[in-house]
């Protein structure tokens, strides 16, 4: 468990906190009705510490951060309750005051670095404005811009300063808003969901630095994220948001350890983690939905969902039970919380796959070029491996690392540059157009955001019986019979025939669009990080779906997903992808248990996780290379952390089969790869 | 599973409910709840006509000239015409030939906008610059070209219009396809093997239907003001007509030697109460749709 921030932080006891949150309710009015946001949350931030607020979407996370800096919208208000930072009044503030509030006491950073900095200024001198404003003069305020930058770690601190935002990779953009967040020393910093459009290696850099910084400079931080593993690195303490109510409080190793409400033991359940996969059972899910947007809740808030709860649930709120010291749970029943029966069976009876047969798709040395403003993007190249029915191959790799590009090829959206797919031994023709019917109907896919996926302008009824029309060949009668039976298997519900898509929610939606992938009994869908826009507990019932689905029509699956628990949850071999080039491909296990690719270890070392601890991160040097001017040699030599050399720089090393069904891309021997990564990492050139 | 235990029950209803807030929200909007009532009002006179005015529009039985006063509101013009009468009938022709050219322009520009938006590349890139040329030049004079050679009646007043409106729909519709071709639920239909028109009408064209909608009330501003400057011209509706430009063609020569005011006033306040309230609806229905 990394919380280095609390030990370095001074503690002193009877100093003003940084953050009081006293019951405080929020409401939004929403056709002059009040609706409740926040139900009389308490919390505090100490100085110097770090407090996680998790909770999945609609729980009221960012209500309460802009509640914190008064920036609510129009139609929201605090109705009762006490905000106070560094043990001053927000409340009580209005005009100039309130200003300088925002400018000295608290800062805050979102989740998008890309629409927080203005387009149009240069970073150099949005930077500086932090510093104007309160006062500094010009060449002051550049100089301590300066120094800003060069604190989060920006390398080339003084070109950057020239340079437009666009200019800047996110994760850079990302360190300069921190950098004008940090600047101007705040008492309480407030971090929005900071690494959430990040990927998982550029976020764990920031996060390093955040950590950093944060023990350097004692800064006391709210750090509000959905994802739990981002929460264990960062904070100290936790607090679970759930329907507008603090449910748990408590020292995040305690919480996530020992969980005490209902609600965190479930949203724990559901996250694939510590190496399950799909072939040791279902995941848990939760049951029901989240209470509409200021629901009347006389009780529990999460009675209605909680298999636990007994009348006494539904009538009385239950108050903050002290569990230990410092762990708070809102359940009357927190001492049996963890005997949460399981929502889903696990029990799963899954098809073998035989390698023995013939693989279903196979694709050979695909490559493809585009042209971009007269320069050779080369998003994949030489790219070989197989599918055999009724297996899941995993596609990982950052992003531009060609997982997309390699999903459209095959479904023949994008022509291949060279190379050829074959389907059950038979070649297919490139361009979509010119595949059979059969062909089209047998590989399908479901898209990473159901919102752009579905035409937001028909009904259920119209999209499903329009692909059963064109890939089953059905009409009318035998046409509704047939979607209904898609739509049980897929679980949503048949009152849902004439809704629109705006109508479903986010986890319906995406049923809705496995239905449709599934309408004409495809034999391999793509799935493109399908879960990757659902909260966690919805993640779980469509990923029990898909593996269902497997199980029941022995479909093949590509996933392609940049959160690994996810991949290794679902996939039965995983292919790891660096600017267009397959690194590494082999067994499931062997590819998360190692010996892995240098670049396979480095992904798995960065991602945050809820267990904490096992490996140590190794950190990645600069972002990835511009495809357009791919390295020398082998690809991922500029980052690798095992560089060996020369012969790294020079020669492109060969995918080589290093042990039965285990294929990379490295000059480094296996046997070397195995002693390199079981010994200390102090050895690793950083 | 039960994951759909809690759901709120949706369907029809809730469908019709939607489409019941929208108008909810239009009829909650002053500017379109103005636009519309001007509309009506102009609209109602054209329909009745002169069988509801005080006196028959055309017929010349006064002394030529009064000025408004209790006999005639807005006095009488040279030909011994009482104005009232012939504003009140003056919007017939206009509501009829605007409206029509409108729809041409329309049905034309969206099926250019969504052609230049669906096949980007030589495509769209060629029409896209006849577009260019064709709109460098100022619509009255290709209008007004157009009417020359073809010869002028109200039939060719409505196709001469409704043709300059279509490249401009056309660019306007096409920005709104590219909003939305490259959006997932496109190349779905691909992948279950659409044709090309298919996704373009059936697809692609509900989603920009918000657009089109705002642009036609705004296109019906502009062919109003079209048909009163080729009417004005010569080159549109034609006497005996009380059509309002008409009126003024007729009367503005007097406006240079003595204050007969009224004759050009009252018809040229109409033109602009029917295309403000007109652009009132478009404002209205921007607001609302653009949600």
């Amino acid at each position: 468990m990394s919380a280095p921030a609390l030990e370095l932080a001074p503690k002193a006891e009877g100093a003003v906190p940084a953050l009081e949150l006293e019951d405080l309710d929020v409401v939004y009015t929403v056709r002059g009705r009040d609706r409740q946001v926040l139900r009389g949350v308490t919390l505090t931030v100490g100085r110097g510490e770090a407090y996680g607020l998790v909770g999945e979407s609609g729980c009221g996370k960012s209500t309460a951060a802009l509640a914190i800096v008064r920036y609510l919208p129009r139609n929201g208000r605090v109705r009762s309750g006490h905000i106070r930072i560094d043990g001053q009044d927000v409340l009580a503030r209005s005009g100039g005051d309130l200003r300088t509030m925002r400018a000295e006491a608290v800062s805050m950073v979102y989740q998008n670095p890309g629409t927080a900095l203005n387009p149009a200024i240069r970073i150099g001198k949005q930077v500086a404005e932090v510093f104007t404003v309160r006062g500094a003069s010009r060449a002051e305020a550049t100089e301590r811009a300066f120094e800003s930058l060069k604190l989060v770690q920006i390398a080339d601190p003084s070109s950057v300063m020239h340079r437009y935002p666009h200019q800047l990779s996110g994760g850079m953009q990302q360190r300069v808003v921190i950098a004008m967040a940090l600047a101007k020393d705040p008492a309480l910093l407030i971090l929005d969901e900071p690494t959430t459009g990040l990927d998982a290696t550029v976020e764990a850099e920031v996060l390093d630095l955040v950590a950093g910084l944060q023990a350097q400079l004692h800064t006391s931080v709210l750090f509000i994220s959905h994802n739990l593993g981002v929460i264990a690195k960062m904070c100290a303490r936790v607090g679970v948001l759930y329907a507008g109510r603090l449910v748990e409080e408590g020292p995040v190793e305690t919480v996530l350890r020992d969980p005490r409400h209902p609600y965190t033991v479930g949203l724990l359940r559901c996250i694939p983690r510590g190496g399950v996969r799909k072939d040791h059972g279902r995941l848990d899910t939760i049951a029901g939905f989240l209470p509409n947007l200021g629901e009347d809740l006389p009780g529990c808030v999460f009675a209605a969902r909680c298999a636990l709860a007994e009348d006494v649930c539904h009538t009385e709120e239950p108050p903050m039970h002290q569990v230990a010291g410092g762990h708070l749970s809102r359940c009357h029943f927190h001492e049996r919380a963890q005997t949460l029966p399981r929502e889903e069976s696990a029990d799963l009876e899954l098809p073998r796959v035989d390698r023995g047969a013939s693989p279903l798709l196979q694709f050979d040395e695909l490559g493809k070029v585009f042209q971009q403003r007269g320069h050779s993007v080369h998003a994949l190249t030489g790219v070989s491996a197989a599918v055999w029915p009724g297996e899941t191959l995993g596609l990982v790799g950052e992003s531009g690392s060609g997982k997309t590009t390699l999903a459209r090829t095959l479904l023949g959206i994008i022509e291949p540059s060279e190379g050829k797919v074959s389907l059950a031994g038979q070649q297919l023709a490139e361009r979509l157009s010119q595949r059979s019917t059969d062909e089209v109907r047998d590989l399908q896919i479901v898209f990473q955001n159901p919102d752009a996926a579905l035409n937001r302008r028909h009904a259920v009824r119209r999209i499903l019986r329009r692909t059963l029309y064109k890939l089953a060949g059905l009409g009318g009668a035998a046409a509704d019979e047939r979607m209904l039976r898609l739509m049980h298997s897929v679980r949503l519900a048949e009152r849902y025939v004439s809704a629109k898509p705006s109508q479903l929610s986010g986890g319906l939606k995406q049923r809705l669009a496995i239905a449709r992938a599934f309408a004409g009994d495809p034999k391999l869908v793509v799935c493109d990080e399908p879960t990757s826009a659902l909260d966690v507990s919805v993640q779980a019932a469509i990923l029990n779906l898909l593996v269902e689905l497997q199980a029941e029509r022995q479909v093949s699956y590509v996933f392609i997903s940049h959160d690994l628990g996810v991949v290794r949850y679902v996939s039965d071999r995983i292919a790891v992808l660096y600017l267009g080039r397959l690194m590494e491909l082999g067994p499931s296990e062997v590819v998360f248990d190692g010996p892995h690719h240098p670049y396979t270890e480095a992904l798995l070392s960065a991602v945050p996780t809820i267990d904490g601890g096992g490996r140590e991160r190794i950190k990645l040097e600069g972002d990835i290379p511009s495809a357009a001017s791919p390295p020398s040699g082998c690809v991922f030599h500029t980052r690798c952390p095992r560089v060996l050399g020369a012969i790294c720089e020079e020669t492109e090393p060969p995918l080589v089969e290093v042990e039965p069904g285990h294929l990379m891309r490295c000059h480094i021997p296996l046997e070397e790869l195995r002693r390199l990564q079981r010994a200390p990492t102090e050895t690793v050139r950083a | 599973m039960s994951a759909t235990v809690t759901a709120p029950a949706v369907g029809r209803s809730e469908a019709k409910i939607a489409r019941r807030e929208t108008l909810g929200r239009l009829v909650r909007s002053k500017t379109f709840l103005i636009g519309s009532g001007v509309v009506l009002w102009w609209v109602f006179w054209a329909i009745a006509g002169s069988r509801l005015t005080p006196y028959d529009p055309v017929a010349q039985n006064f002394a030529s000239l009064q000025p408004p006063g209790s006999g005639h509101w807005f006095g009488t013009d040279q030909l011994g015409r009482d104005v009232l009468s012939r504003v009140l009938a003056g919007a017939r022709d206009t509501l009829e030939v605007a409206p029509l050219a409108t729809l041409i322009g329309i049905v034309g520009g969206t099926t250019l906008g969504l052609v230049m938006g669906f096949f980007p590349g030589l495509v769209d890139e060629v029409l896209g610059r006849m577009i260019d040329a064709f709109l460098a030049l100022p619509l009255i004079v290709i209008a007004v070209t157009a009417l020359a050679a073809v010869g002028h009646s109200k039939w060719t007043l409505i196709a001469v219009i409704g043709l300059v409106f279509t490249p401009i729909v056309g660019r306007t519709v096409r920005a709104a396809v590219l909003g939305e071709r490259d959006l997932e639920y496109v190349q779905a239909a691909r992948l279950r093997g659409e044709r090309a028109p298919y996704v373009m009408f059936v697809e692609i064209l509900p989603n920009v239907m918000g657009t089109i909608i705002v642009e036609a009330t705004v296109r019906l501003g502009y062919a109003i003001f079209a048909v009163a400057g080729l009417t004005f011209l010569g080159f549109g509706v034609q006497p005996p007509s009380p059509d309002w430009s008409l009126q003024i063609a007729d009367n503005y020569a007097l406006l240079n030697a003595r204050n007969y005011e009224w004759t050009v006033l009252f018809p040229g306040a109409a033109i602009a109460s029917l295309v403000v309230a007109v652009n009132l609806i478009a404002d209205g229905l921007q607001q609302v749709l653009d949600r």
